[in-house]
């Protein structure tokens, strides 16, 4: 166990896939995965990346979705989980447990690109492409708003664990940068 | 990596225990104990950042303080959670029911909040203290402390870049900020000794390749602190290490105070929802 260079530990890479399995398993994800995050409405569980799997028991067609969660005490978690056992009971599916499990751990590099376009049309600027790099992690973050890479961060922290404060210097107007994680 | 139930379903319900299966040759009620010290320490520092809600020196500064209390309330949580699945207990029941004898966590997370310059030296210590613990917990032969660990050590990491930063603020700004700072680090070092204090139970773990070996962690904790010391142009202290024993029931005076008004909902009114 090897202490890393810099501060940030190295973390899986590449996106891990949604399991599914049993009957009617991929419409299921796709409901539970349309859930929005109630804090950042315009990225869905999916695009957030934070839902793992779907598993449907073939015999009684219990319901298990899986879901990872951005921060440890991320209090939104709560909510996305109520949610999905709403937004399912809505659509016949009535016996829905949710589990949380913290592996394989959620990274940013989990958003999708979809996910990080909705982002940057609701003036938040998305994560940089890789928390593996921490070249593009130290890059320039870029004004959702006019694109100027002239920017400056304000805080580490903001009104979210998941993102900073930042202001950009060429049009003047402060925006929130979701933090690469 | 095989995934772990941290917890089973939404609502407020008690969290319900994980099925990981450590090593069978371990005592699970030493896991337990191991957890509770981490979770405690956690649980403990969280509460202290949160007394922060609208005090600190500026906005941002007050939503920075809070997320960090948040981070480790969530580790608290991930931790309590685990302890309480290993003995039969929830996580409520451990934050919330037990009496400062009971509690785990070392004397340096349960100091008084103090002025700014003192939560910021004790972050600083508390992350990379932290830091190098998550570190190696992450790899962990216990599946459910190292889901923990993975998660944890991002945060903390955040943790001591803040800490580290405003460390060299305070320490190279005015004369002031200087003298907070110092007497700050000077006030808390007895404290730090103790992080770095093994066990008996904490050497079976660390042999079962489960715990991490807190004497191992001094000598990486320094590789990060002095320079960051040095650098802030504050001096180390050289003072001798208080009897500490926080992990074994002899809590810190002030545990109590903390606990009374942490608790004090919860005991009242058992069962309260909102
Ligand atoms: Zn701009």
């Amino acid at each position: 166990m090897t202490r890393p260079a810099t501060f940030r530990s190295p973390i899986a890479e590449g996106r891990p896939p949604v399991r599914l399995s049993g009957p009617d398993a991929d419409r299921i994800a796709e409901i539970a995965g349309a859930v929005p995050d109630p804090e950042l409405p315009m990225v869905s569980l999916t695009n957030l990346g934070v839902l793992r799997a779907v598993d449907v028991d073939p015999d009684s067609g219990a319901i298990t979705v899986t879901i990872t969660p951005t921060y440890t005490g991320c209090p939104a978690m709560n909510t996305m989980a109520e949610d999905v056992v709403i937004n399912l009971r809505a659509a016949g599916y009535p016996d829905v447990t949710v589990r949380k499990v913290l592996s394989d751990t959620w990274s940013s590099d989990d958003l999708t690109q979809e996910g990080r376009q909705a982002l940057r049309d609701n003036g938040i600027a998305p994560p940089a492409a890789s928390a593996t790099d921490r070249a593009a992690a130290d890059a320039p973050v870029a004004c959702p708003l006019c694109h100027s890479s002239d920017t400056e961060q304000l805080s580490r922290f903001g009104a979210t664990s998941c993102k900073s404060l930042y202001r950009c210097r060429a049009c003047r107007e402060p925006f929130e940068y979701f933090k690469v994680h | 990596m095989t995934e772990q139930a941290v917890t089973q379903q939404a609502a407020n319900g008690p969290a319900t225990g994980t099925t990981s299966s450590p090593s069978s040759a371990v005592d699970r009620r030493d896991i337990a104990e191991y957890a509770l010290r981490l979770g405690d320490d956690a649980l403990v520092l969280a509460q202290r950042m949160g007394e922060w809600v609208s005090h600190a020196p500026e906005l941002e500064e007050d939503v920075a303080l809070t997320n960090i209390g948040l981070d480790l309330l969530g580790q608290a949580r991930a931790l309590l959670g685990y302890a309480g699945s290993l003995t039969g207990r929830t996580e409520d029941e451990l934050a919330y029911f037990r009496s400062d004898l009971e509690f785990r966590c070392a004397h340096l997370m349960c100091l008084p909040r103090g002025d700014f310059a003192a939560t910021i030296g004790r972050m600083l210590v508390v992350a990379a203290y932290q830091w190098e613990l998550y570190e190696r917990l992450s790899e962990s032969a216990d599946e459910t402390l190292a889901g923990i660990a993975k998660k944890a050590v991002k945060e903390v990491a955040y943790h001591l870049e803040h800490a580290r930063m405003w460390t060299l603020r305070l320490g190279d700004g005015t004369d002031e900020s200087h003298r907070r700072i110092q007497v700050a680090i000077d006030d808390l070092w007895p404290l730090v000794d103790e992080l770095f204090r093994t066990d008996d139970l904490e050497q079976r773990l660390a042999t079962a390749g489960i715990a991490v070996d807190s004497s191992a962690l001094r000598g990486p904790f320094d590789a990060v602190i002095d320079p960051i010391l040095a650098e802030a142009t504050l001096t180390r202290p050289d003072v001798p290490a208080a009897a500490g024993g926080g992990r074994h029931g002899r809590p810190s005076e002030h545990l109590g105070h903390l606990l009374a008004e942490m608790q004090v909902l919860a005991r009242q009114f058992p069962g309260a929802s909102w």
